[in-house]
């Protein structure tokens, strides 16, 4: 029985220990910061402005609201979105920083609200308007005079739920939310794409140097080339890892880092590909786990039947 | 040359050149061990395997590892972690392990402070148990910069600051140990030789010179009681097995041993496969970036204590205060006074500085890891000074202690 008090004292403090210097330390040296389920209306961009532009966005998040109620048209919202394959196509090209994504999945990938938010005004959907405050213009900036009426946003968002939401791998889902901006070098990833095998080192380094080409213009755009995300899933907690994607500057205020608006389902499909890349032995360790530990369960009661056979003769 | 017999066996043969049964007689079968221990005292045996894993798991990682701050993080991270097959069984094995042991480094130094087996005698023991640790912390540091991420690089930084010495800012010092103005390739790779070859050398050393100073004072038991070893092994020897107060180590001691590593290995390897955030923080999953300082730097658990005997001060006190704390344990069996090796809860006072002493290295070391700000400054400078005033209290505590 004294071995079972001295073992309770050990255990105790040991958990102490751990609790200090674990859950305890990591919630004083992070600020705690509120998770909304990828749910887009706007209440923390509302929260946190403080200047003359708490008032725009209280409207304008009343405004994207009720568009949200507006029943949209799928057939008349195909004609919306023609004008939008201007720049969002096969092949799309860098303009103004980055390369506009394919908006292939976009109905799998991303928030109802927030799209009709990003359609309305792009810099204050991402709310990166700080960075636009007069001096620039967003590069889908014109999107604000070509889409006006909420009728209209209603129906391209309508359409683009219901006609371009097929199935979607986590692969996708990475290069259509992030892959633009964020390389990925453990899966040979960069901001053009998954890099491809050459045959002529000269084709290779012809290629290097228009992946150098796009991260200077992203570069440029961003004020510095986003981090790569190999081992992001390892360096970041989880909650942080969410409330970061819901609202980048509710982490890091002053990011140009967008928000890019991706719903539960959409973000579960990016972090299951960061999740592949960064933390690949999961599975394994999972799977191999249980019976690694029942061996020696095993071996803890074969050795305590020992024990006893030796030490009855002493005792 | 001595002359030999035709052998009958292997073993004989063996015997003759090499004398084994004289050797498992000394080491294992008849080295005696009190029988009135628990399982406290299976804590070096559980040390000496958990080094054995780091030391097999380290030799797989030392295949694949590449010393050089471009490949660093990218051959553990991705050739470790992706491509070699269960190579990331042998780094967490690796990385919890190293944080591990030193929860079973403290445990059995605080199971010598309690049952005062550092005294009359057994000071040898204590001493070079200290070395062990001493020696363990560096291996764990230099370690620690291998992976070279984040929280390597700036750890590497603020620890080879301390070398400036405060005021006297010694930073040609510095420059020395780093082999560069700020960490890198020079660093890397000298932390790479200390870590793989000349510390986990001395390690080997100092763990049979520790083994060895046990040989003469014998292992303590629970109640202090001094055992005349040569009588108690007489009559365990005659088969009064049940009267006799010593049991051998092979196969009495060890079957207890093996027991308790059981449960050991139980809670380790749930650790290793789904508890390992401890011991690999997220910080160092970020490739080292000397224009980026993470927001809070600060060591792994088992230095915090010290970490913060520094923190709290200005910058010269903190310094001399760290390096009386990095020292002080070593005069341990000096600086108790008192006549008696007994466990604490017979020492009267004693007890007492055992339990504030326990508490405050607790208080300091989750201190450690908060940020020095508000209340948790004030308690930190509170908690060290208390840390630094345990010394001479110790003194006083003992000096008055009668003689049980």
């Amino acid at each position: 029985m004294r071995e079972f008090k001295i073992l309770g004292i050990v255990v105790f403090f040991t958990l102490v220990t751990y609790w200090g210097v674990e859950p305890f330390a990591h919630s004083q040296m992070h600020k705690h910061v509120e998770g909304h389920e990828f749910v887009y209306d706007g209440t923390a961009d509302i929260e946190e402005t403080v200047d003359a532009k708490k008032e725009m966005k209280k409207a304008y998040w009343a405004d994207v609201a009720k568009i949200a109620t507006l029943k949209g048209d799928a057939t008349s919202g195909e004609a919306v979105y023609a004008m939008c394959m201007g720049c969002h196509m096969e092949g799309a090209v860098n303009m103004g920083g980055v390369t506009p994504p394919s908006l292939e999945h976009t109905g799998a990938l991303y928030d109802k609200n927030y799209l009709i938010a990003l359609i309305k005004d792009p810099a204050v959907a991402m709310n990166t308007d700080h960075k636009f405050a007069d001096t620039m213009m967003h590069p889908m900036g014109s999107i604000k005079t070509m889409v006006t009426e909420p009728q209209q946003i209603a129906d391209v968002v309508a359409y683009l739920l219901t006609k371009k939401a097929g199935e979607v791998t986590p692969k996708e889902a990475y290069a259509e939310a992030c892959g633009r901006c964020h390389e990925m070098r453990y899966a040979k990833w960069t901001q053009l794409g998954k890099t491809p095998f050459f045959k002529e080192k000269k084709d290779e380094l012809a290629h290097q140097i228009k992946v150098l080409d796009e991260q200077a213009a992203v570069k440029g755009y961003m004020g510095k080339l986003p981090p790569d995300l190999s081992m992001i899933i390892r360096a970041r907690s989880e909650h942080f890892l969410e409330t970061f994607v819901e609202n980048p500057q509710s982490q890091l205020a002053g990011t140009s880092m967008p928000r890019v608006g991706l719903s539960k389902e959409g973000y579960e499909k990016v972090t299951a590909y960061l999740t592949m890349i960064g933390d690949p032995s999961k599975p394994a360790r999972e799977a191999i786990g249980p019976w690694v530990i029942l061996f020696f369960v095993v071996f803890a009661v074969l050795a305590y039947l020992w024990k006893k056979e030796t030490w009855r003769e002493v005792h | 040359m001595a002359k030999f017999e035709k052998a009958k066996s292997v073993h004989e043969w063996l015997d003759q050149r090499l004398a084994i049964n004289t050797l498992q007689r000394v080491l294992s079968t008849e080295y005696w061990i009190p029988k009135d221990i628990n399982f406290l005292w299976a804590m070096g045996l559980v040390l000496a395997v958990t080094f054995g894993l780091l030391l097999i798991s380290g030799i797989f990682l030392l295949m694949y590892y590449k010393p050089d701050v471009a490949t660093a993080f990218d051959s553990v991270n991705y050739t470790i972690m992706t491509e070699v097959g269960y190579g990331w069984l042998w780094r967490h094995i690796h990385g919890v392990a190293a944080s591990v042991v030193f929860l079973i480094i403290y445990i059995h130094m605080f199971t010598g402070i309690y049952y005062g087996s550092y005294k009359k005698g057994r000071e040898m023991i204590w001493i070079s148990g200290m070395l062990l640790f001493v020696t363990f912390s560096a291996e764990a540091f230099s370690g620690y910069m291998l992976p070279w991420g984040q929280m390597s690089y700036w750890a590497g930084m603020v620890i080879t600051n301390l070398f400036s010495g405060g005021s006297l800012e010694a930073y040609g010092l510095v420059e020395w140990i780093r082999g560069d103005y700020v960490p890198g390739d020079a660093f890397l790779t000298r932390f790479f030789m200390l870590h793989v070859f000349l510390l986990p050398l001395v390690i080997i050393g100092l763990i049979v010179f520790h083994f060895g100073t046990l040989r003469i004072p014998h292992v303590n038991n629970q109640e202090g009681e001094e055992i005349d070893f040569d009588e108690a092994a007489k009559l365990y020897k005659e088969g009064k097995k049940k009267e006799s107060k010593v049991i051998p180590f092979n196969p009495v001691f060890l079957s207890k041993d093996v027991f308790v590593l059981g449960i050991y290995f139980v809670l380790f390897f749930y650790l290793v496969f789904f508890h390992f955030e401890f011991a690999m923080d997220p910080v160092n999953f970020d490739t080292a970036d000397g224009l980026k300082t993470p927001p809070h730097i600060y060591p792994e658990w088992y230095f915090l204590w010290s970490y913060e005997i520094l923190r709290p001060f200005s910058k010269d006190i903190g310094l001399i205060a760290f390096g009386i704390a990095q020292v002080a344990l070593f005069f341990l069996p000096f600086i108790d006074r008192s006549p008696n090796v007994a466990p604490a809860h017979k020492r009267g006072l004693f007890k007492i500085w055992f339990w504030v002493f326990i508490v405050d290295m607790i208080i300091l070391t989750i201190l450690g890891k908060l940020p020095p700000q508000g209340i948790f400054n004030d308690l930190g400078l509170v908690a060290a000074i208390v840390f630094l005033l345990l010394g001479p209290a110790l003194v006083v505590v003992t000096l008055k202690e009668k003689k049980l």
